[in-house]
């Protein structure tokens, strides 16, 4: 790993190998007991078009390092370079009810820059991609959850940025949806170049979904391992060979968990 | 249908030939699929009929009115309260009614409190809005001019005539002294509950689209307060329509013309109680109409284009 200077100076290269390059990064947040240590030294990098998850037990801080990532906060040390602004999704689909589905999508582009003319048949495709086609007008209320969480995405990729963050954006859906979404998320980032880094408590959704896992220790958060997944990707939660490798990272994830029982 | 042909293509067990492209296997059905789950958990929900509108809505309010004014008949003509000063009869009132509309001064009086009203109201809009926006978002000023504001509205505007008539002189610009004293703290306050209000994940959601600083303000914190500021609006309106009617019942004087308020300070000077009766039914009813014309149906439209009205 590269020294934070060395990172520095070679900036220009460094940001077409890393859609996000996080260089140990400490956080803190001031608790009832003095200052608490959120996530510890953590150095990860992410390259352009992959996709990591990573994983963790509460309290290991991950929506927490997604945050600083996404630049809604700052780290108490260390360094973080993305390659342009981060878009974010979130458990919950974060949509502005006083918009229609596709004008959410609009005022994304909006925020971009785009000009209005274009705006609409901008968001009329994002709506296609994410199979929503014809539901431009839809109030957010009329919609259900997964096709929410689907208008989320499609503002998310709105922001063509190259590194999406999502914190455990299906977490709330029920199984059968959040099958199906697995499948299209797969598809859309297969079809797009972006990297992706998504934050989850569910061993199975990270293997499904990813090219490498990355597991995190709970207070402070540190990354305790890594898997690269190399099953072939249309995959199948139920494939054998995800939930052999779930068996492998949940008794890891587990043993994390127990050294917080013994103290 | 679509669920039958999936699990036909994963039994068959294509990992060694992906379809690639796709990216899902059996990727063709997860359109189908997806199409499925939308119609299965999507609600519809249509207007309801005019008719049980009607018979909820409309149907009581009129059985009351009927029923006040039943009550009011009986106790006059069952010579309850037979003296006619301290009670009019609803025919007297109606007569009092009959007899300024054929003067044509009746649509006069509504009129000159009416347009009072809603110029002073909309004076305190473009001031209680910037207010509101300020003590809201700047941590200084609200803790400055915050509680005394929160306490201005606790204060009886009619409290404000006197200074008012002091400063000002018996004039219109009084008047609108006092609706904005009552009317600004009103606006002011409800676009700040309605920015407290605004739920932290949009404005985390609006930062990471870029909408930070004034276009923050304008494209997420503006419209997601917006129900809050339309209460503060209707609170608003019932506060320059009292403030008004408290100036007018004090503030006399030929050059003022005659509203509401003269109207039932007329009334009490001349002894004619059905004056003052016609006077107070009528600030009542201009008063609801106002509400039940522009603020109910403004803050309906607030609410159901978010799903928040619930119907019941």
């Amino acid at each position: 790993m590269a020294t934070t200077t060395l990172a520095k100076a070679a900036e220009g290269t460094e940001t077409v190998q890393h859609a996000a390059r996080i260089e140990h990064v400490s956080k803190s947040f001031a608790g009832p007991a003095g200052q608490q240590l959120v996530l510890d030294d953590i150095s990860l990098d992410v390259a352009p078009g992959e996709f990591v998850t990573l994983l963790g037990a509460s309290g290991c801080g991950k929506s927490t390092l997604l945050n600083l990532v996404a630049g809604l906060d700052a780290p108490s040390s260390g360094g973080i370079t993305t390659d342009g602004r981060p878009a974010l999704m979130f458990q919950e689909h974060a949509l502005f009810p006083w918009l229609t589905a596709g004008k959410n999508i609009e005022l994304a582009l909006k925020l971009r820059g785009v000009p209005k003319n274009e705006r609409r048949g901008r968001a009329e495709e994002l709506l296609e991609l994410v199979r929503l086609g014809g539901a431009h007008g839809k109030r957010v209320h009329e919609l259900s959850g997964g096709m929410r969480q689907r208008v989320a995405l499609a503002r998310a990729l709105a922001q063509e940025s190259k590194l999406l963050l999502m914190d455990e954006p299906f977490a709330a859906l029920d199984a059968i949806t959040r099958d199906v979404l697995h499948d299209e998320l797969t598809r859309i980032w297969r079809e797009t170049n972006l990297s992706v880094l998504f934050v989850t408590h569910n061993v199975r959704e990270a293997v499904r979904l990813a090219e490498r896992v990355v597991l995190l220790s709970s207070r402070p958060g540190r990354i305790a391992r890594e898997w690269r997944v190399d099953i072939p990707q249309p995959r199948r939660i139920e494939d054998t060979a995800v939930a052999e490798l779930s068996v492998e990272i949940t008794e890891q994830l587990r043993g994390e968990i127990r050294r917080h029982g013994k103290h | 249908m679509a669920s039958t042909e999936t699990s036909a293509v994963k039994d068959g067990d294509t990992r060694e030939a992906p379809d690639a492209k796709d990216g899902v296997r059996g990727g063709g059905d997860l359109a189908g699929l997806e199409a499925g789950l939308d119609a299965l958990e999507t609600v519809h929900t249509g207007r309801t009929p005019f008719r049980e509108t009607f018979v909820r809505k409309i149907l009581p309010p009129l059985v009351a009115i009927a029923l006040v004014l039943a009550v009011w008949q009986a106790l006059v003509s069952f010579k309850i309260v037979d003296d006619p000063s301290k009670l009019p009869s609803p025919g007297a009132v109606w007569g009092e009614i009959e007899d300024a509309w054929l003067q044509g001064t009746l649509l006069e009086y509504i009129w000159t409190s009416v347009s009072r009203g809603l110029f002073g109201f909309l004076l305190a809009l473009v001031i209680g809005t910037p207010l509101g926006l300020l003590v809201s978002r700047v941590r200084f000023v609200r803790a400055a001019i915050g509680p005394i504001l929160s306490g201005l509205q606790s204060l009886p505007s009619v409290a404000w005539v006197p200074p008012a008539v002091i400063w000002l002189g018996l004039n219109d610009q009084m008047m609108y002294a006092v609706i904005l004293l009552g009317a600004v703290p009103s606006i002011a306050n409800g676009l700040v509950s309605g920015v407290d209000q605004v739920p932290p994940l949009f404005l985390r959601a609006g930062r990471t689209l870029g909408a930070t600083g004034v276009r923050g303000t304008w494209h997420i914190v503006m419209p997601a307060a917006l129900p809050g500021y339309v209460a503060g609006l209707k609170q608003g309106w019932a506060f320059s329509w009292r403030s008004l009617m408290a100036a007018e019942i004090i503030a006399q004087h030929p050059d003022l013309g005659t509203g509401l308020g003269q109207l039932l300070e007329n009334g009490r000077n001349s002894s004619s109680m059905s004056m003052v009766f016609l006077a107070i039914l009528l600030i009542l009813v201009v008063g609801i109409a106002i509400d039940l014309l522009v603020f109910s149906p403004l803050e309906r439209w607030v609410l159901r284009s978010r799903g928040l009205l619930v119907k019941s």
